[in-house]
């Protein structure tokens, strides 16, 4: 007996929730495809109804209108005791008075799995998160990580089509963070699973997804590959959720095949125009992106200049604050050799990666 | 989930086919039906022999909706109306039943339309039995089944099946018999329905008169209304009082206080008022003392309003207490500590943020008492004298030479009228202003000092109002061991003998004992109710905590409902609800179990409610997900970690079901007489040294109960500390394990 795999997909088709007879929409007309042993995340701010989402799944929570498929069949009517999917909880809600083996071992014993049978499988499940021969203690008496492994073994034990993680590291330090994500992923990618994955981290969404789906205001703002949302953001808002970004005023004002020539506050840009036509658009600029050089300085060319506003030394780079004709930038500058000091005047120049053109708000 | 269906289905037929249909003489419990002419004796035939044999063919539908379900035997779920088929089963057949039961009574047809409609009928009929309650309980499991499946709680028969007992019997046992209540305060002395006497009743000068504004006597109302407002008061600044000493001062002898909050949950209700009688009645302790001292005449002044209030500020000031502390420890010390930062003495800071945090908890209080004192019976029974309030008035309208049941539910209706009133505001009014600030989150800091002028002021009230309390009870004590009090104060043990007497013969033990009889059956009857009366608490706490349905704040109050009913107005209501068909109790064991169920219903659910609170919800979604439906996910996730409530719901009510005697001095029979019940008796006759003899032993006995299951579960208080120990499972919170450890997103 070997715990075995059978991924399944997910698809939302126009799945809408409201709460309280229509007053409040959390999911709005919300349509994406899962495909089966993918690891796909739903990050956005709190409130943009990504919990939600990952609570209908489960079927925690039923949707007003639409339909939702796992693995091609409709549960949309179906109570989570009927799904198949389990969900890794953001509390882990191990349940404190069964032992870690009983904890595990749970979900199989109550869907009819003979005692012996469940517990010889929960003892396998552990074994696959690294805590074999715990499973005679009460969750109280592990630590927060181990805690957190236990609750993925016991929703790995069932074999679930989909498997479902909320926050599962908001509980963690820093440092451990890191660590267990790893693992999640590297477990994930072994047994092949369907994993749905939320969280508000954008760094750890881009670390262990295949697919990240970036949710706003009940609906989706972009879904894409890690490198698709950071280098090619659909909007402002995504440009500054996923990585930070300057978001600064400019003119489209040529158009040469696939790329662009932007004014940017005088200076001149080559970018891929990505759709947009002659006009004013937006540029993201991430604040890696900058180039910053003193003004009696001869290295800088640029005609754009600004003042520095605030500097802070953070060891391995430099951030600064800088007032300038384009608004507002905060720029992020490795050289932590030199130094630009509060109140100097600056040039300002741009990299040619990390600049993104976006539409503007309307 | 089907094969319960089926099982249920079974257990209707078995109610149709073998037990009795109708109710037993000699008891729940006796199988005499069994020997004695079964099955076709008329008084012991099941329903389908009554139908056919016995020509009571209006009992055939009761089984015929039976066949219903039988139609899915072969397709199950799959029969594309199975939800209607079992719907139109369930409903079918508890309305029939229900129906055939009002129609056809004692007396033949029940109503005069139904005579001319069917014609004359020489048959009768009695209270429903074995038979009809199996069937019943049977028709209300397939309703909620059809129920489910047609969509309701998601499809979750055992939620629904919950929701759908818990209103049969919220329906059955409190609102039927409050409605009946209604229905008699129009019936006038001769038993004619009339407005008239509904109107004469309710105006009369004795309910509503302001004589003593000139000089005479009150109405009852409104002195029942003064005397509830006059206690609330002072329990409330008492209370407050002892809970600013206990939390925000230094004073030595704390945990004494706090034992001071079990005691009206051990006291049977009427004890501090003999004891007031024992110090300061004619012949009391103190009342000699102080006319020998002065040489006046000793006076009546205990007998009347001065009493009650202090008997009953004696009374309801540890409960005062109760909810004061938790609403003095709720002010959160970063909002005292933040107030003090700002430059405010502690003096400002007490009244200008800590009052004000208290206002909506001291409001609180403030209606309990309220209520508490509306609805006490025993205190203004023994002390009451020419006083008269509404919940003596209501006894004595029934039992009293009178017998006038449409007085008795007339003043029931204007007790309930001020209850409900209170209570409605409690909820609605108070509801919304909590300022409760007890959050999960861990919370650190002490709650301030008071200022010494403060303190002194709380000091001299609080410290000798528990003087005077601890020797109240002394006196209870030491009255049960003197002869005749204030006549003869020689030590002795007659009192005791008298009452708990054993003696031997060659048969064994003889319980000589006039109270034996009593004791036993209030034990027991308290011992099978409390049980019964957890289940139901903690099941509608569940239902209430955990899921979210349509009308479920009607569902809540309702169910708590019965906590603002007082006793002598369910006592009333049983009465004429219950005393003829188609639900005959009246005089059985049975009603008395029934009533403390439904009275102390809304205490297991206060409790399980709170328990319930402090599990997070995602453990049951946990469960859920796992692949357990919500049975069992109520079954091993949440009963388990509810055990502590489970437990002080079980010693609560078997304390309270021994303690109540407000509405069992209208239930309780020969057969079946209460231990308070029985003591008001002595009370009337005289008997004070027996009397306190007894509640002494009640005293004991329930202090024993708690103290036993205090010592099993371990203390229990809501402590900060408990909220931020990192790595430890405390019985206070059961957190998921690990919810400790999370830290603040950024």
């Amino acid at each position: 007996m070997k715990i075995k795999t059978r991924a399944g997909s997910v698809v939302f088709e126009n799945v809408t929730k409201t709460y309280g007879l229509g007053a409040v929409t959390a999911i709005d007309n919300v349509s994406f495809t899962i495909n089966p042993g993918e690891l796909v995340t739903l990050l956005g701010p709190s409130g943009c109804g990504k919990t939600t989402t990952l609570r209908m799944i489960a079927g925690l929570e039923h949707a007003t209108k639409g339909k939702i498929l796992i693995g091609g069949k409709d549960v949309t009517q179906l109570p989570a005791t009927d799904r198949d999917v389990s969900m890794v909880f953001q509390s882990y809600a191990l349940f404190p008075h069964m032992t870690v083996l009983e904890n595990v071992a749970y979900g199989l014993t109550v869907t009819g799995v003979a005692k012996a049978e469940a517990h010889e499988k929960a003892e396998e499940g552990l074994d696959l998160v690294g805590l074999a021969g715990y499973g005679r203690r009460l969750p109280s008496e592990l630590s927060g990580g181990q805690q957190q492994r236990v609750a993925v073994a016991r929703a790995l034990v069932l074999e679930p089509e989909v498997l479902l993680l909320d926050e599962p590291l908001s509980n963690l330090d820093a440092k451990l963070r890191r660590q267990v994500r790893t693992e999640i992923r590297e477990l994930q990618q072994k047994l092949g699973l369907t994993a749905v994955y939320v969280t508000h981290d954008q760094e750890e969404a881009l670390a262990v997804s295949d697919h990240i789906i970036v949710m706003n205001r009940a609906v989706i703002a972009q879904q894409g590959t890690p490198r698709e949302l950071y280098e090619q953001p659909a909007s402002g808002f995504i440009a500054d959720f996923i990585g930070d970004a300057n978001l600064v005023g400019a003119e489209l004002v040529e158009i040469d095949g696939d790329m662009a020539h932007i004014e940017i506050g005088g200076l001149r840009q080559t970018l891929p125009h990505r759709g947009l036509g002659i006009g004013p658009v937006n540029v993201a600029v991430r604040p890696d992106a900058i180039e910053l050089s003193a003004v009696n300085g001869e290295s800088g060319q640029s005609s754009l200049k600004g003042h520095i506003t605030h500097a802070a030394y953070l060891g391995n780079q430099m951030q600064y604050s800088v007032t300038s004709d384009i608004g507002d930038l905060f720029v992020i500058d490795p050289h932590i050799d030199a130094p630009i000091a509060t109140g100097d005047e600056v040039r300002i120049g741009f990299s040619g990666r990390g600049l993104a053109v976006v539409p503007t708000d309307e | 989930m089907n094969r319960m269906l089926w099982i249920w289905l079974a257990i209707g037929w078995i109610g149709f086919v073998i037990f009795p249909w109708y109710q037993q003489e000699y008891g729940f419990w006796t199988l005499e039906w069994l020997f004695d002419g079964y099955p076709t004796y008329v008084d012991y035939a099941p329903a389908i022999l009554q139908a056919t044999l016995l020509d009571k063919y209006w009992l055939l539908p009761v089984g015929l909706f039976l066949l219903g379900p039988l139609l899915l035997a072969r397709q199950g779920r799959a029969h594309p109306k199975y939800a209607q088929i079992l719907i139109i089963s369930g409903l079918g057949g508890l309305i029939w039943m229900v129906g055939q039961g009002f129609a056809i009574g004692i007396s033949g047809w029940s109503y005069g339309w139904l005579e001319s409609l069917f014609g004359p009928l020489d048959m009768r009929q009695y209270g429903l039995g074995y038979g009809a309650l199996l069937m019943a309980a049977s028709y209300l499991i397939i309703l909620c089944t059809g129920l489910a499946a047609a969509g309701a709680m998601r499809g979750d028969v055992f939620v629904t099946s919950a929701i759908g007992t818990v209103v049969a019997l919220v329906a059955l046992f409190v609102f039927f018999p409050v409605a009946r209540i209604l229905g008699s305060a129009f019936v006038d002395i001769d038993g004619a329905v009339s407005g008239a006497a509904f109107v004469r009743n309710f105006f009369d000068d004795s309910v509503w008169g302001l004589g003593c504004l000139a000089g005479g006597a009150c109405g009852v109302a409104w002195n029942t209304a003064f005397l509830a407002i006059l206690t609330a008061v002072s329990t409330t600044l008492l209370g407050l009082a002892f809970a600013l000493v206990v939390t925000r001062t230094g004073f030595r002898y704390k945990k004494s206080l706090r034992v001071l909050t079990v005691l009206p949950i051990i006291t049977p209700p009427f004890v501090i008022g003999l004891a007031l009688i024992l110090l300061f009645g004619r012949s009391g302790a103190a009342t000699q003392f102080v006319s020998d001292l002065l040489g006046v005449e000793a006076g009546r002044w205990l007998y009347g309003l001065p009493g009650i209030w202090l008997a009953q500020t004696l009374s309801f000031t540890p409960i005062s207490f109760l909810v004061l502390i938790g609403v003095v420890e709720g002010v959160s010390p970063s909002m005292e500590e933040a107030s003090q930062t700002l430059r405010a003495g502690r003096w400002k800071t007490f009244v200008m943020v800590s009052l004000p945090l208290m206002r909506p908890g001291l409001a609180n209080a403030f209606l309990l008492a309220f209520i508490e004192s509306m609805a006490d019976f025993g205190n203004p029974m023994v002390l009451g004298g020419n006083y008269e309030v509404l919940s003596t008035e209501i006894f004595f309208a029934i039992v009293g030479a009178q017998n006038d049941a449409g007085r008795a539910a007339v003043l029931a209706l204007v007790l309930l009228f001020f209850t409900l009133s209170a209570f409605a505001a409690q909820r609605f009014w108070l509801g919304r202003k909590s300022y409760a600030t007890v959050s999960g989150k861990a919370e650190s800091g002490a709650h301030i000092g008071l200022n010494p002028a403060l303190r002194r002021l709380v000091y001299c009230t609080a410290v000798p109002w528990g003087i005077f309390t601890v020797a109240v009870y002394g006196m209870i004590f030491y009255g049960s061991f003197v002869t005749r009090w204030g006549f003869d104060n020689t030590l002795t043990l007659d009192n005791y003998v008298d009452a708990f007497g054993i003696g031997w013969s060659e048969h064994g033990i003889v319980w000589t004992g006039a109270a034996w009889d009593s004791f036993w059956t209030t034990l027991n009857i308290s011992a099978i109710s409390a049980p019964l009366t957890a289940a139901v608490g903690l099941t509608t706490a569940y239902l209430l905590v955990r899921q979210n349905f349509r009308g479920k704040s009607a569902f809540e109050f309702g169910t708590m409902l019965s906590f603002a009913i007082p006793g002598t107005v369910i006592g009333v209501s049983y009465i004429l609800a219950f005393n003829v068909p188609p639900f005959e109790l009246t005089g059985t064991g049975v009603i008395l179990v029934i009533c403390f169920i439904f009275r102390n219903m809304p205490v297991g659910v206060r409790g399980g409610i709170a328990a319930m609170s402090q599990l997070d919800r995602s453990l049951d979604e946990a469960s859920l997900t796992l692949g357990a439906n919500s049975f069992t996910t109520f079954r091993r996730v949440i009963l388990p970690l509810l055990r502590p409530a489970i437990v002080a719901a079980l010693v609560y009510s078997f304390v309270r079901a021994i303690t109540s005697v407000s509405a069992v001095i209208f239930l309780v029979s020969a057969d079946h007489n209460m231990a308070t019940s029985y003591i008001i008796g002595l009370v009337e006759n005289g008997r004070y040294g027996v009397a306190i003899a007894y509640c002494c032993v009640l005293i004991v006995v329930m202090l024993a109960a708690i103290l036993a299951v205090q010592g099993a579960i371990g203390k229990r208080k809501l402590r900060r500390e408990d909220r931020i120990a990192p790595d430890r499972l405390t019985p206070d919170r059961v957190s998921p394990a690990g919810e400790n450890l999370k830290e603040k997103h950024s």
